[in-house]
């Protein structure tokens, strides 16, 4: 399953000794890392291991933070949080619409919202949307804006489990769609194994696996070869899985 | 949680099994459904009190004339009086102080929370003049404006702007931090940042002071009007002083009470219409 080989050749992110630093401490010591366009990838660690740093200095959002190295992004690049973020004083629509403009804006705005089906709920104010409602509007205020790499720290966290799975989906169709590479950051070892083409661990302020995960989607918890990608991974976070 | 499900369905056939006792409600703690025209009810209840001990004969009528005097009163001096004049003189005195200070308030508040230079120069001034009380500042004024309706006016709009600037600029500088990350992801400009993440999420706070400046008005208003004054309400009531009459004296703070409490009405209206979203919240 290597369907966009051409567009691989090309990386989206390029990281090149990328450090930064926390009152003298390295959270990030000096990563080399490539993202391919296109790619969907997952990056995990423990609380406080710097996936959040990666993220934020990837998006930009590391104002006066220490660090030196070299960094290469797209031009568009939208960022899902933990939490929705929505303006609790603009309508569900006027959320999507944020720093956008042009004629054709609502347009799309409401093409957005009706692709993370949330139809209907334009009009609707952040503070009367559900939690997982309120994170589609999220990804759509995101998506609208046509991104090239998409960042999503945590996205799900915050959502109950029978939520998360619909949101897990969702992600994985509008990713189909529309092909922006993608950089998760998670906690959570089975999300990234259902959803992402490739995992990364990040320890010690240093990517310490990078694990390709070559199965087809939709890709269940349960399958048996996923099993071992996560005992690989739990291996790589310093868990091991009690059988007894 | 199973294994109490599994004793009930094996007890149940025994028959002899007294029922479980009825899920009873909880005591309720919180103060429960607002009374209709809640806050008219109490005015209600001293004005009866009022009226019935007058009636009674109770009440001196030097001291505390009865309502249907006042009432008298204030017709009379409505309309062979000077009551026309002296309202409208009131009105226009916390009218410009208020329009005044709040203008002020609101463009130091911006001044001061949207620029690092601006806070330098505008918050120290500002918490400065907060910490003298105002009217204290009332010879100092008269000497440097004369006794006429300038030195009034602005007494009130100090009066009127320090709430508005102290709460609409603590708002300002309270934005969450996560909008303005958000407002950085999303590519907004410094103006578009401003005006659709800041000020809309400054304005709970700015009715907070608009609130508190409004007041404030009516209060600079009674005691300007009662020290130095030749027109207004307040000279209105100080003459009655001088001739005992109470009845003219009550008329005067049921104006300022009217005042008071129509201009709070007609803020928190606009302000329930403006911050529609928060409704949502607090249901």
């Amino acid at each position: 399953m290597a369907p966009h080989t051409e567009q691989l050749t090309r990386p989206a992110v390029r990281l090149r000794g990328l450090t930064r630093s926390f009152g003298g401490r390295a959270v990030l010591d000096g990563i080399d890392l490539d993202l391919p366009a296109g790619q969907f990838t997952a990056l995990l660690g423990h609380s406080g291991s710097g996936k959040s740093t990666l993220l934020r200095a990837v998006a930009g959002l590391d104002h006066g933070v220490a660090g030196s190295g070299r960094l290469t992004a797209p031009e568009r690049v939208s960022v899902v949080f933990q939490d929705s973020r929505l303006l609790p004083w603009r309508r569900v629509l006027g959320n999507v619409l944020l720093g956008l403009d042009g004629k054709d804006a609502e347009e799309r705005g409401r093409a957005a919202l009706e692709e993370v089906g949330l139809k209907g709920r334009e009009r609707a104010w952040p503070g009367e949307l559900s939690g997982g409602e309120a994170q589609r509007a999220a990804l759509a205020r995101s998506l609208v804006r046509e991104p090239e790499l998409l960042l999503a720290d945590e996205p799900f966290g915050a959502l109950d489990a029978l939520t998360r799975i619909r949101m897990h989906n969702l992600l994985r169709d509008l990713w189909k769609r529309h092909r922006p590479s993608v950089l998760l950051v998670t906690h959570d070892v089975d999300e990234a194994i259902v959803l992402a083409d490739r995992v990364l661990v990040l320890e010690n302020g240093r990517i310490g696996l990078d694990l390709t995960i070559d199965r087809p989607h939709p890709r269940s918890y349960r399958e048996p070869v996923l099993g071992e990608y996560r005992e690989r991974l739990l291996a790589a976070l310093g868990v091991t899985e009690d059988h007894a | 949680m199973t294994t109490v499900t599994t004793t009930t369905t094996t007890a149940a056939p025994a028959a002899a099994a007294p029922d479980p006792p009825q899920v009873r409600r909880r005591r309720r703690l919180s103060p429960g459904r607002r009374l209709p025209a809640a806050r008219l009810l109490g005015p209600l209840v001293v004005l009866a009190l009022w009226a019935a001990a007058s009636a009674a004969g109770r009440l001196d009528p030097g001291a505390i004339p009865a309502p249907w005097t006042v009432v008298r009163t204030a017709g009379h001096l409505w309309t062979e009086g000077t009551l026309p004049t002296d309202v409208l003189t009131s009105l226009e005195r916390a009218g410009y102080g208020f329009a005044i200070g709040l203008t002020a308030g609101v463009l130091l508040a911006l001044a001061s929370g949207l620029s690092r230079t601006g806070e330098a120069l505008i918050d120290g001034t500002v918490q400065l003049n907060r910490a003298i009380p105002t009217l204290g500042l009332i010879p100092l004024f008269i000497l440097w404006l004369g006794i006429g309706e300038t030195f009034k006016v602005a007494i009130i709009a100090i009066v009127v702007y320090i709430p508005i600037y102290l709460n609409t600029h603590a708002a300002l500088s309270g934005i969450d931090s996560r909008f303005v990350e958000l407002a950085e992801v999303q590519g907004l400009s410094r103006l578009a940042f401003v005006r659709q993440v800041v000020i809309p999420g400054a304005l709970p706070g700015f009715f907070v002071g608009l609130r508190l400046g409004v007041t404030g008005s009516w209060l600079g208003l009674v005691v300007l009007e009662q020290i130095n004054a030749t027109s207004g309400l307040g000279y209105l009531m100080f003459q009655a002083q001088n001739y005992g009459q109470s009845d003219v004296i009550l008329v005067g703070l049921l104006i300022y009470g009217v005042f008071g409490l129509v201009s709070d009405s007609v803020v928190r209206l606009i302000e329930r219409r403006v911050l529609s979203w928060r409704r949502t919240l607090s249901n």
